[in-house]
C-alpha cells in the first residue's frame, strides 16, 4: 500500500539576491513498512523535501499525498493534525523540550495526539534504554541519550510515516550506529514508513532504497 | 492536546522560576502603584462627593440671588408663596479648617444625607442650644472649643460639622444663607419667582462640588505619575516575557512540528499571559491597598493644606480601583506579550527557531521604535509651544517620556560606537563591541531608568524651582513682623488704640467674598504704606499702580485670576453687576487656589461698611516684646497672635506637604526601575555563555570576565542617567511652564540643579552596581564545565 506519494514537487525562497529554487518537480513514492533514504549533498534540498512531505513548509507546486491525503490542500490546522497523527519527525538538533524531564518527552507526542499508551512508552524507553534515566532533564543527557529520547517521542505516538532529518548527524560514528540500529527495528516494529535524510552514503545502504538529490532535482 | 501543550509551555516557568517572579512582581507594581493612586483619587472624590451632596445639592435646583445675598426673610417669603424650599448654611469656620453645614430638619430633602433625628430627644436636642454638632470619626480630634456637643457619624464627610441652621449661623457669625435648595415635586399653585422678587435666580443643580473641579488637577497630577510607574512597570514586564518568548523559541518550533496547531499556541500563550496577570494583579491590587493607606494621610494632609478640602485619611475598599487595577494588570500583560504574539502568529512554523528571522523582527521593531521616539519627541515639542490646557500638558509630557525612553537603545549604540574608537586594546574593543551587542537584551531596563531617573531630574527640577521662589515670595510677601486676629470688632477698636504707641504701622487685613469675572473669589481692602510699595510681590503693574489703588481708581488681581481669565493690565474686572475697576498690577499668590483682588482701603470700607476689620498686620520696633504686651496686658491669646517666622514656618509646612506625595511616588518608581534592571541583568547573564565562552578559552578569568561585566553595567547605567538630565529637564519645563500653570494658576521661572544630578548619577551607579552584583558573582563562580558546554553543543 502506497504511503507517500510526492509528485512534480517545487520549493524556491527569497533570498538578497533574488528567488533561490530548491526544489525542482521532484517526484517519489514510499509504501507501508518501506523504508527510504533521501541522500544528497549540503543545499541538494533535501531537508526541505522532507519538512514538505512533513507538513512544516508549502510546496510551491506539485502534489503531496499521504497516507490517500493530499496535504497541498490543507490549511494550517490541517497540517498541524497531519503532525500530531500521521507523521512523527526525528530531528538532527533532537528539539527535546528542556523544560521536562525524559519521562514528559518520550510522552509528550503521545499526549498531542491523544494516543498515549503508557505500556508502549515504558516498552520503548526500555528498548532505548531510557529505564534509568526518566527523571532527568535534557541538559542532563549526552547527544545520544537525547537523540533516543527524540525517537523514543516520535514512535510512542504511532505515526504512520517517521521522517529522520540526519538523525545522527550530530553524534559520533558508534553512537550513530547505535541510535540507528535501535531507529530501524523500532520502525520495522511499529510497521511504520520510514524516510531519512542523510549524506552518509554508509547509512543510506542500510535502509530500502535510495534516491538521491542533487540541485533540486532526482539524480 | 491543548493540556500537553500547556504543560510544555508552563513547564518552561516551572524552571525559571526566577525569571516568573520577575513578570509576576513586574505586574504587580506596575499595577499596584497605579491602583493605589487611583484608589486614592477614589476616596478622595467620595469624600468630595459626599460633602457636595449632602443636602442633594447635587441633584436639586437651587435658588440664588444676583443682588446679594440669601436671608431668612427670603426662605420664609419663599415658603409662602408656596415653593417648598429648604434652608442651608454652609461656610468655613474661622481657624479651625473645618466646615460648617447648618440645614433646617423640618424642609430638608430626602435626598439630603442627614443625620437621623427620629430617636427620642434627638430633635430637641438638635434644636435646642447649645445643639449638637454632627462629625465624622476623623473629625473629632480637629475639633476646637466651645462648640456644641459632637456626635460621631460616618455618613457625614470629613472635616465637616453638620448642625442646626440658626447654631450654624451663630457658628458662622453670619445671618445670611449659603443657598436655599429647591425640592422636587412642588405644588402647582405657588407664585412665579419673578413676581415674588425680581432678583430671584432658579439655578440648575450643581455638576459636583467645587472643592472637586479644583482639586481635579492635584488627581491628574497623581494619576499621571500612576501611569508613569505603570509605564516603567510594563518595561518589567515586557522585558521578562518577551526574554520568555526568546528562550522559548525552539519549544514552540517544536510544539507546533508535533503537531500543535499555530493558533492554539498562540491560545495557550495569551492564556498563560492571561493568568500571570490575574496573579500579579491581585498582588498588585493588594500592594496598591498598602501604598493607598500608607500615603492616604499625607495626601489628606495636602489637599486641606492646599485646597482646604477634607479628605478622609482612613482607606475604604471600593469597587471601582481594585477593578480598574486588574483592567490595567491584563491591559498591560496584553502589550507586553502582545507584539510577541503577534510576531509569533505571522511568522512561518520553521522561523521561530531561526534565530536570523527573529533578529530580523526585532531589527525592524528597533528601527520602527526609534522612528516612532523621533515622532514622539516631534509632538512634544509641538505640543510644548502650541499645546493649550492641562491634557494638552501631560499629552505633551506623555509624548516627551515616551519619545525618549524608545530613542535610548538608538542613543546608547551611537555613544558606545563613538565611545569604541578610544579603546585601542583587544580587551577594551570587545568589551564596547559587545555592550553594543547587549543593548537590544538590556533596552527595556534602560528605557524603565530612563523614565524614572529622568522623572526624578524634572520633579526635583520643579520642587526645587518652586522652594527657591516660594521662600523669596514669603520674604516679599510676610514682610510685617506680626499678624494678630482679634475676636471681634469692639476688641479690634480698642486693639488698635492699645498698641498705637508701639509700633511703625498696623494695617488692617480686610476682605469680602464676591465674584471676581464670573466666579467666586475675594476682594482685600489695603492701606496705602511703604510695606506695599516696597515689598509686594507684583508681576506686572502699572508705573503708578500704587497710587492708583489708594485712589480707588484701580485694582490688583492676583495671578491666578489672571491667567485664569486672561485679565491683566490695563483690562477691566468686574467685581460686582455694578462695579467694575481698571487692573493696574498683577501679583504672585502661590499657594492660593481661587481668585483675589485687592483695592484700597477707603473704596472697601465705602462698598463693604458692614464689615470692619478684625485683623492685622503690624510692624514694630522689637515685635517679640510688644506680642508679649498684647498677651500679656491686652489679654488676647497667643495662637491669637503669629509672628512673621511662624507663619513662614506653616506656609512652608504646606509646602513641604504638597510634594510629599510626588516625592514618594518618584522614589518608588524610582525602586521600580532598579528592580528592571536587575532583573534584566539577572535573566541576561543566563544567556551570556556563548558571548563569554570563547573569550575565557582564550585567556580571560572568569573574575575578569565578571568585572568586565560589571563596568559594562556602570558604563550603561551612567550613559542612561546622563540622557535622563536633558530629558528630565525637559519634563521640568514642561511641569512648570504647562502643567502647574494650568494646574495652580501660576508659572516659576526654572532652576537648575546640577548637585542634585549629580546626588543621582551615584545612585544611578550605586543602584546600577547592586543589580549586577548577584549575575556578576555567578558568571565569577561558574564552573568551567558549564563554559565548555558552549563548545559541546550540547546546551
Amino acid at each position: 500500500m502506497e504511503l507517500l506519494h510526492a509528485t512534480d514537487v517545487s520549493k524556491s525562497f527569497e533570498t538578497g539576491e533574488g528567488p533561490l529554487q530548491v526544489l525542482r518537480g521532484v517526484s517519489l513514492s514510499l509504501a507501508a513498512g518501506t523504508s527510504l533514504a533521501l541522500t544528497g549533498e549540503s543545499g541538494s534540498g533535501k531537508s526541505t523535501l522532507l519538512y514538505l512531505i512533513g507538513g512544516l513548509d508549502v510546496p510551491d507546486a506539485g502534489h503531496i499525498r499521504i497516507a490517500g491525503t493530499d496535504i497541498a490542500g490543507l490549511d494550517d490546522p490541517g497540517r498541524a493534525a497531519l503532525r500530531r497523527g500521521t507523521v512523527g519527525v526525528v530531528f538532527q538538533q533532537f528539539n527535546l523540550i528542556p523544560s521536562l524531564d525524559v519521562a514528559a518527552n518520550l510522552a509528550f507526542h503521545a499526549r498531542l495526539s491523544g494516543r498515549h499508551d503508557a505500556g508502549w512508552t515504558a516498552h520503548l524507553a526500555e528498548r532505548l534504554g531510557l529505564s534509568a534515566l526518566l527523571s532527568r532533564y535534557p541538559e542532563q543527557l549526552s547527544g545520544g541519550q537525547q537523540q533516543r529520547v527524540a525517537i523514543g517521542r516520535t514512535l510512542a505516538a504511532k505515526p504512520k510515516l517517521v521522517l529522520a532529518d540526519e538523525p545522527t548527524g550530530n553524534l559520533d560514528e558508534a553512537t550513530g550506529d547505535a541510535v540507528m540500529d535501535l531507529l530501524l527495528e523500532l520502525v520495522s516494529e511499529t510497521g511504520a514508513g520510514l524516510l531519512m535524510v542523510t549524506h552518509s552514503m554508509r547509512l543510506a545502504a542500510r535502509l530500502d532504497r535510495q534516491v538521491g538529490l542533487r540541485a533540486g532535482v532526482i539524480a | 492536546m491543548i493540556r500537553a501543550g500547556a504543560q510544555a509551555l508552563w513547564s518552561h516557568w516551572a524552571r525559571h522560576r526566577l525569571q516568573l517572579l520577575v513578570v509576576i512582581i513586574g505586574l504587580a507594581l506596575a499595577t499596584g502603584l497605579w491602583t493605589g493612586v487611583q484608589a486614592i483619587n477614589a476616596e478622595a472624590r467620595g469624600s468630595y462627593d459626599r460633602a457636595a451632596s449632602a443636602l442633594g445639592q447635587t441633584q436639586l435646583q437651587q435658588i440664588t440671588r444676583a443682588d446679594g445675598p440669601l436671608r431668612l426673610a427670603d426662605f420664609v417669603a419663599l415658603r409662602r408663596a408656596g415653593w417648598l424650599v429648604s434652608p442651608v448654611a454652609q461656610g468655613g469656620l474661622r481657624g479651625s479648617g473645618l466646615e460648617v453645614l447648618g440645614f433646617d430638619p423640618f424642609t430638608a430633602p430626602q435626598q439630603a444625607t442627614v443625620p437621623d433625628l427620629s430617636g427620642a430627644g434627638d430633635l430637641s436636642a438638635f434644636l435646642v442650644p447649645p445643639g449638637v454638632v454632627f462629625v465624622h470619626p476623623d473629625t473629632v480630634d480637629r475639633l476646637p472649643e466651645g462648640l456644641p456637643p459632637a456626635r460621631v457619624l460616618d455618613t457625614i464627610a470629613p472635616g465637616r460639622l453638620v448642625t442646626d441652621l440658626t447654631i450654624a449661623m451663630q457658628l458662622l457669625r453670619s445671618d445670611t444663607l449659603s443657598s436655599i435648595i429647591v425640592l422636587e415635586n412642588q405644588p402647582t399653585r405657588r407664585t412665579p419667582l419673578s413676581d415674588l422678587d425680581a432678583g430671584y435666580t432658579l439655578s440648575a443643580p450643581s455638576e459636583g462640588s467645587d472643592i472637586a473641579r479644583l482639586t481635579d488637577s492635584f488627581h491628574l497630577n497623581l494619576t499621571a505619575f500612576g501611569l508613569l510607574s505603570f509605564a516603567v512597570g510594563l518595561f518589567i514586564v515586557h522585558a521578562a516575557i518577551g526574554l520568555a518568548f526568546e528562550q522559548r523559541r525552539v519549544l514552540f518550533r517544536t510544539l507546533r512540528a508535533l503537531g500543535l496547531p499555530q493558533r492554539a499556541l498562540v491560545g495557550l500563550l495569551a492564556a498563560e499571559a492571561f493568568v500571570l496577570a490575574t496573579v500579579g494583579g491581585s498582588l498588585g491590587v493588594v500592594l496598591g491597598y498598602v501604598v493607598a493607606a500608607a500615603l492616604l494621610p499625607g495626601v489628606a494632609a495636602t489637599l486641606s493644606g492646599l485646597y482646604g478640602a477634607s479628605v478622609s485619611g482612613s482607606l475604604s475598599l471600593s469597587p471601582i480601583w481594585w477593578l480598574t487595577g486588574f483592567v490595567m494588570a491584563y491591559v498591560g500583560a496584553a502589550a507586553a506579550a502582545g507584539s510577541s504574539l503577534w510576531q509569533l502568529s505571522r511568522l512561518p512554523i520553521l522561523a521561530p527557531a531561526m534565530p536570523r528571522a527573529w533578529a530580523r523582527a526585532n531589527a525592524s521593531t528597533a528601527r520602527l521604535q526609534a522612528f516612532g521616539g523621533l515622532g514622539l519627541l516631534i509632538a512634544a515639542l509641538v505640543l510644548g509651544i502650541a499645546g493649550d490646557g492641562l491634557i494638552a500638558g501631560f499629552a505633551c509630557l506623555a509624548a516627551l517620556l515616551l519619545g525618549a525612553a524608545l530613542l535610548v537603545p538608538t542613543a546608547l549604540a551611537i555613544i558606545i560606537a563613538g565611545l569604541s574608537r578610544f579603546g585601542t586594546g583587544v580587551v577594551t574593543r570587545w568589551v564596547w563591541a559587545d555592550t553594543r551587542q547587549q543593548i537590544p537584551a538590556l533596552s527595556l531596563a534602560l528605557m524603565a531608568l530612563l523614565l524614572a531617573l529622568s522623572a526624578n531630574v524634572g520633579v526635583s527640577t520643579m520642587v526645587g524651582s518652586f522652594r527657591g521662589t516660594f521662600i523669596g515670595w514669603l520674604d516679599q510677601r510676610l514682610a510685617s513682623d506680626l499678624y494678630v486676629t482679634t475676636r471681634n470688632s469692639a476688641e479690634a477698636a480698642a486693639f488698635q488704640e492699645f498698641v498705637a504707641g508701639d509700633v511703625r504701622a498696623i494695617l488692617p487685613i480686610i476682605s469680602a467674598e464676591v465674584s471676581l469675572g464670573e466666579t467666586p473669589g475675594e476682594v482685600f481692602g489695603i492701606k496705602d504704606h511703604a510695606i506695599y510699595r516696597d515689598h509686594w510681590p507684583l508681576l506686572e503693574g502699572a508705573s503708578d499702580v500704587w497710587d492708583r489703588v489708594a485712589a480707588g481708581t484701580g485694582v490688583l488681581v492676583n495671578e491666578q485670576l489672571a491667567r485664569r481669565d486672561d485679565l491683566w493690565t490695563g483690562e477691566i474686572l468686574m467685581l460686582a453687576p455694578d462695579w467694575r475697576m481698571e487692573i493696574v498690577g498683577v501679583y504672585s499668590d502661590y499657594g492660593n487656589p481661587a481668585g483675589q483682588a485687592i483695592i484700597g482701603y477707603e473704596t472697601f470700607v465705602a462698598r463693604f461698611p458692614d464689615i470692619s476689620p478684625v485683623r492685622f498686620a503690624i510692624s514694630a520696633e522689637a515685635p517679640a516684646a510688644l506680642r508679649d504686651r498684647i498677651v500679656m496686658d491686652f489679654g488676647l491669646p497667643l495662637d491669637n497672635t503669629i509672628n512673621q517666622e511662624e507663619v513662614k514656618a506653616f506656609s512652608l509646612e504646606v509646602f513641604e506637604q504638597t510634594f510629599l506625595v510626588t516625592r514618594a511616588l518618584n522614589v518608588l518608581t524610582l525602586g521600580v526601575a532598579g528592580f528592571a534592571l536587575w532583573a534584566s541583568l539577572t535573566t541576561v547573564a543566563t544567556m551570556r555563555l556563548p558571548q563569554l565562552a570563547p573569550v575565557w578559552a582564550l585567556g580571560l578569568t572568569r573574575r575578569h570576565l565578571a568585572a568586565l561585566e560589571m563596568g559594562r553595567a556602570l558604563v550603561l547605567a551612567v550613559l542612561t542617567a546622563v540622557l535622563a538630565v536633558p530629558v528630565g529637564l525637559g519634563l521640568a519645563w514642561v511641569l512648570l511652564a504647562i502643567v502647574n500653570v494650568e494646574a495652580f494658576g501660576w508659572r516659576l521661572p526654572m532652576q537648575v540643579f546640577p548637585w542634585d544630578w549629580a546626588q543621582l548619577l551615584l545612585w544611578a551607579l550605586v543602584g546600577a552596581a547592586l543589580a549586577a552584583a548577584l549575575p556578576m558573582r555567578s558568571i565569577a563562580k561558574l564552573p568551567p564545565s558549564e563554559l565548555l558546554k558552549v563548545f559541546a553543543h550540547a546546551r
